[in-house]
């Protein structure tokens, strides 16, 4: 189910070159305004939890997961060369797997890592906020990853639609209309996250149980869709 | 064939080889020359920039935006007729600064489609082969962007200006805010057109373009939002105008609001006072020449 080629290739299409510049700016600017909110107004729980949760999490995450999870088979469909790659005898589903691991591993590492550092410069990780919001923004990666690449297979302007949903569906309905929030990952993600912390500080409006199998639920589907939509691909041209 | 050969090509003697003359000509009447190249390039991009002249798919995109953009003032001028209101819901400055995601996204989606095609079909020395130079490749695509966002932006002020005087609302009151609106989302346009092009211009791949823009808009205006929030609950009210100078939205809304007699969204709602308000100007203007002059930089030496 994984495959150690189609893993470095997507590794390289998505650190190649300039690209792992974005990828670490993200990340590094919530370190430096972590920094600088520390200085400026010293360590306070409810100014961590509000940075880690309006820039972390609602902002930077999904960022990062559209940038790994559309880029690890958007651009390769984008310009034709997936051709080479599915010609290969490696069942499709596999190569989704893999580059799901990969897109996983990316977002992680981009968003959970500096998540986790910048807590700690926020506020030491007082009342277990770094530590939730580390876990909630890993939890995320994984649905983020799955639901982008899905989206990367289905259309040519994923990265549109990508952040659409990220900043359209998720940050402006879901602050406008409840509703909104039961369909959306960072609710999902902060469940858990609700879980860790225990406190006040952070709050999700669905339920554990919910958002754990809503969380696997779209993993798990968006991964084998993808499957599905990559096994009847079509190659047109661009536009 | 020998007749037809003997015919063409005048006997000069034996072993006198030459290229038959078929009769082409070289064109030398009028040409259109370089203003009208330029005025092509910027009429294609603008139509571009709405989907126009290109597949039924790439217009859903821009075309959805710019009902997005419009349907709130549509849905604002309904309420303020039904009601009766004396004012307007929402000031003509402030629509904008409200409507912001849906501004980012518009430049996210078209600055690439622009710039990026171009660069990575390689056609950008094909420009270059007709009279046009770099300067006006620069400024037919800057020019037509900037002209996309402001019809973006200028459309729903213009729902709400004549919903207003349909609804009988003060005129001399109505029409300065709207000059005012309109001044506003003309900077906000120019700013946005040179930030989203100068990223959009440094990678061919357009996925990766539309990620770049979004992410220098959003994650500004999140940064400076989240450290003015802060600078609030320190009382410190410089720091608010201060930290307002690095994100495009905020910028536009400090020129505003120290100018145009907009209301600010910062927090506390205390806008940049006069002297504030030139910085924020200067800033402004200072941002726009450069990524000008970037993109000059970046089309000097591109595929040559």
């Amino acid at each position: 189910m994984y495959d150690p080629t189609v893993a470095r290739l997507t590794y390289r299409a998505l650190l190649g070159r300039r690209r792992a510049l974005i990828l670490g700016a993200l990340p590094l600017l919530l370190i430096v305004i972590s920094l600088a909110v520390r200085a400026l107004a010293g360590a306070d729980d409810q100014t961590a939890a509000d940075v880690l949760g309006g820039l972390g999490l609602a902002t930077m995450v999904p960022i990062i997961g559209v940038i790994a999870g559309t880029g690890a088979i958007g651009p390769e469909i984008d310009d034709g060369s997936v051709v080479y790659l599915l010609s290969k005898p490696i069942k499709r589903p596999t190569i989704i797997y893999t580059k799901l691991i990969v897109a996983v591993a990316v977002t992680m590492v981009f968003s959970a890592v500096p998540t986790l550092i910048a807590g700690f410069l926020l506020n030491g990780n007082g009342q277990q906020v770094a530590v939730a919001y580390t876990v909630a923004a890993l939890v995320a990666s994984i649905a983020y990853a799955a639901l982008f690449l899905l989206l990367g297979t289905v259309s040519r302007h994923a990265v549109v639609f990508g952040l659409v949903y990220a900043l359209i569906w998720e940050a402006l309905f879901g602050s406008l209309v409840p509703g909104a929030r039961t369909l959306s990952v960072q609710q999902w993600s902060l469940a858990v996250a609700e879980k860790v912390a225990g406190g006040e500080l952070v709050t999700s409006d669905v339920g554990l149980t919910t958002a754990t199998i809503a969380l696997v639920a779209v993993t798990v589907l968006a991964t084998w869709y993808a499957g599905q939509k990559l096994r009847t691909l079509t190659l047109a041209g661009e536009e | 064939m020998a007749t037809e050969q003997s015919t063409r090509t005048p006997a000069t003697g034996s072993g006198d080889t030459r290229i038959h003359n078929i009769g082409y000509r070289s064109y030398d009447g009028p040409r259109l020359g370089r203003s009208y190249a330029r005025l092509s390039l910027y009429s294609q991009s603008l139509r571009g920039a709405y989907g126009l002249g290109r597949s039924a798919k790439s217009k859903v995109l821009p075309m959805l935006l710019f009902v997005v953009m419009c349907v709130p003032a549509a849905i604002m001028v309904a309420v303020a007729v039904a009601t009766k209101a004396k004012d307007l819901p929402v000031d003509y400055t402030r629509y904008a600064i409200i409507m912001q995601a849906v501004i980012s996204l518009y430049v996210a989606s078209q600055a690439p489609q622009s710039v990026s095609r171009d660069l990575r079909f390689k056609t950008v020395p094909l420009y270059f082969s007709r009279p046009i130079e770099t300067a006006d490749y620069v400024r037919a695509k800057f020019a037509a962007l900037t002209s996309a966002l402001f019809i973006l932006t200028a459309a729903p002020l213009l729902v709400l200006y004549v919903g207003a005087l349909l609804a009988k609302l003060d005129f001399t009151d109505q029409t300065k805010g709207f000059a005012q609106g309109l001044v506003s989302v003309a900077l906000l346009s120019l700013l946005f057109a040179g930030i989203g092009l100068v990223i959009a211009a440094v990678t061919p791949r357009r996925g990766f373009g539309i990620a770049a823009v979004i992410a220098v808009l959003t994650i500004s205006y999140g940064a400076v939002s989240t450290l003015q929030a802060i600078a609030e609950t320190q009382g410190d009210g410089d720091g608010i105008a201060l930290i307002g100078l690095f994100s495009p939205i905020t910028l536009i809304d400090g020129v505003q609001s120290a100018f145009l007699g907009a209301t600010s969204a910062f927090p506390g709602g205390v806008g940049p006072s006069n002297a504030e308000g030139v910085v924020y100007v200067l800033f402004t203007l200072g941002l726009i020449a450069a990524s000008y002059g970037l993109l000059m930089r970046r089309y000097k030496k591109v595929g040559l």
